[in-house]
């Protein structure tokens, strides 16, 4: 009304009107169970048809009421003619413009944050979930003769094909207390993780059939082990003796299951006593290369959680 | 003869013009890239100054040649190696295409280097365009993933073992390190995934960045201006005083222009 009374050349032009009605609502959910009907039941059709024709003739029924002379439903135009004749009209205007703003940006947050975050989530959580390395069968123990030692060149995830390729020195350290020792060291460098090498002659290489994917054992009589990117060298036990590394060289836990030797877990080594089968070997958690995991650089470089 | 010549000439420009005319109607596309081209700079600026657009067309050849490439290039690690291999020795053009986007990388950050020396040899980082600066710090680092992650797509051995370092070296950063390994690696261990996301961040998340940051780079030269060199002799004086006048009472842009605008400035402070 006010606004009709601030601009009153728009009172002639403005168009008409039909009241506002609920029912288009109510009849277009009439049609979907209709056509859901079709695919699930003819009865929810039938239930649909009743609703649609129900609702269709509400619908009418309030949009030709001016045609057909009854006034119109009264209410809540009566509210807004109070409201309006008092002075608070323009800080109402305010309120309900306030209230559309707020709406449209929080509706839309909310729009967006339902979109984003399952993407995040699946941007970075499929990294963090599931960790585990496999055991991986690495053939009959025979394959590994006592005091040896020999490369041996194997699949982790045989799904994956030749990106899962990984490599260990492996040596049979004959019986301790009748029970079969072996050390199979990991060819990751500690420093930045490139392929250390065996220095020694390399033998013939041969492929063992395991139950997985076969594997390659290439007999070798190493010196000690050394990283060809930046010069790092370890003894034959893998303790570090030059270059860049921080610890001796990761290890592999392993077990024998019907007489053939499994790959386990990898695990970092702060350093080796002793030799072959009597070393003393420091297990720690399986930390990335150039982290130190003893001495008093482990608190201070790098901070790790 | 003159007059049909100049009479052709009429027709000709009609021609031009029409269509023109029309888009600049109904859009003012044709306005803003006059304004774009033809805005006002310093009359002593030099060849030093064009490095910028030097960097912006090396990352346009870069975002061209990459596309195509993608046509031929498969991401997954069996067929990495081989379509790089038929790229560049089988498909035609294919080595020069190749060649383009591998060498062009290198020129693309050596230009990014030279053009944020020229920046910070003539002062031009200072007060109005320190948002400008740390904008172009964020595209250098851009620049510099680009760089790492499209090492590993040849899928060579140097690319894998220099990607196998790289990786090493985020894992040795303070608390984060760890965890930006693994979701660089895509899990614990290099595997069928870290190529495809390298892949993937190399060539969409990146440049989209990228894109973004070079609009909104360009952006503020257009609005701040290009600033003289160290050495111009006309404009230190005046300019100067008004950036500092500036400076005191309000965030306002330097105006460009005679003296009269410090007087504006001054006018506008908000305690004046």
């Amino acid at each position: 009304m006010a606004d009709e009374l601030e601009r009153p050349e728009h009172r002639e032009s403005e168009p008409h009107l039909p009241s506002p009605t609920i029912w288009p609502f109510a009849f277009a959910g009439a049609v979907a169970l209709i056509l859901l009907g079709l695919i699930v039941s003819l009865t929810i059709t039938a239930i649909g048809v009743v609703l649609a024709v129900v609702f269709g003739f509400l619908w009418i029924r309030d949009v030709t009421r001016d045609l057909r002379g009854e006034p119109e439903p009264v209410e809540a135009p009566a509210a807004v003619v109070v409201e309006e004749e008092g002075e608070r009209l323009e800080p109402e205007r305010y309120t309900r413009s306030k209230f559309l703003e707020a709406s449209t940006l929080g509706l839309g947050a909310a729009i967006g944050a339902i979109v984003t975050v399952p993407v995040l989530g699946f941007a970075v959580a499929p990294a963090f979930v599931g960790q585990g390395y496999p055991d991986v069968d690495l053939g009959p123990l025979d394959s590994y003769p006592e005091g040896d030692w020999v490369i041996a060149t194997f699949t982790s995830e045989p799904e994956d094909g030749a990106v899962s390729r990984r490599t260990a020195f492996i040596r049979n350290n004959g019986l301790r207390n009748d029970v079969p020792s072996f050390t199979i060291i990991s060819n990751r460098c500690v420093h930045l993780g490139c392929p250390t090498q065996p220095q020694g002659p390399p033998g013939e290489a041969r492929d063992v059939e395991t139950t997985r994917t076969p594997v390659t054992i290439q007999p070798t009589q190493p010196s000690g082990f050394g990283c060809p990117c930046h010069g790092g060298a370890y003894d034959i036990e893998g303790n570090r003796t030059a270059g860049p590394p921080v610890r001796a060289l990761d290890r592999y836990e392993y077990s024998i299951i019907n007489g053939s030797l499994w790959l386990g877990a990898p695990y970092s080594v702060g350093s080796v006593e002793g030799q072959g089968a009597d070393a003393t070997v420091v297990k720690y958690r399986s930390a990335d290369p150039g982290v130190h995991v003893d001495g008093p650089e482990q608190i201070f470089y790098p901070i790790v959680p | 003869m003159a007059r049909t010549r100049s009479k052709r000439r009429q027709q000709l420009v009609r021609v031009v013009m029409y269509p023109l005319d029309w888009l600049e109607e109904r859009s003012g596309l044709v306005g803003a890239v006059k304004y774009f081209l033809f805005r006002k700079v310093p009359h002593d600026t030099n060849w030093f100054h064009t490095l910028g657009s030097a960097t912006l067309t090396a990352f346009i050849v870069q975002l061209v040649t990459g596309v195509i490439l993608a046509f031929y290039y498969k991401p997954s690690p069996d067929e990495a190696y081989d379509s790089i291999q038929m790229i560049t020795n089988d498909l035609t053009l294919g080595w020069l295409v190749r060649g383009m986007h591998r060498w062009g990388a290198s020129v693309f950050i050596i230009l990014l280097f030279l053009h944020m020396g020229r920046v910070f040899l003539f002062g031009a980082y200072k007060y109005p365009r320190e948002l400008n600066w740390l904008v172009g710090v964020l595209l250098l680092a851009l620049a510099m993933l680009e760089g790492f992650t499209g090492y590993l797509l040849p899928w060579d051995q140097t690319s894998y073992w220099a990607t196998v370092v790289g990786i090493n070296l985020n894992a040795t950063a303070p608390f984060a390190g760890p965890f930006l390994s693994d979701f660089l690696r895509g899990g614990q261990e290099i595997g069928t995934n870290t190529l495809s996301i390298f892949y993937s961040t190399h060539m969409l998340l990146i440049p989209g960045a990228l894109i973004g940051l070079i609009t909104l780079h360009l952006y503020l030269v257009i609005r701040l201006g290009v600033t003289s060199p160290p050495w111009s002799e006309d404009a230190a004086g005046d300019e100067r005083v008004e950036v500092v006048t500036a400076k005191r009472g309000l965030v306002e842009p330097r105006p460009r222009g005679d003296g009269a605008a410090v007087d504006d400035i001054v006018r506008r402070r908000p305690d004046a």
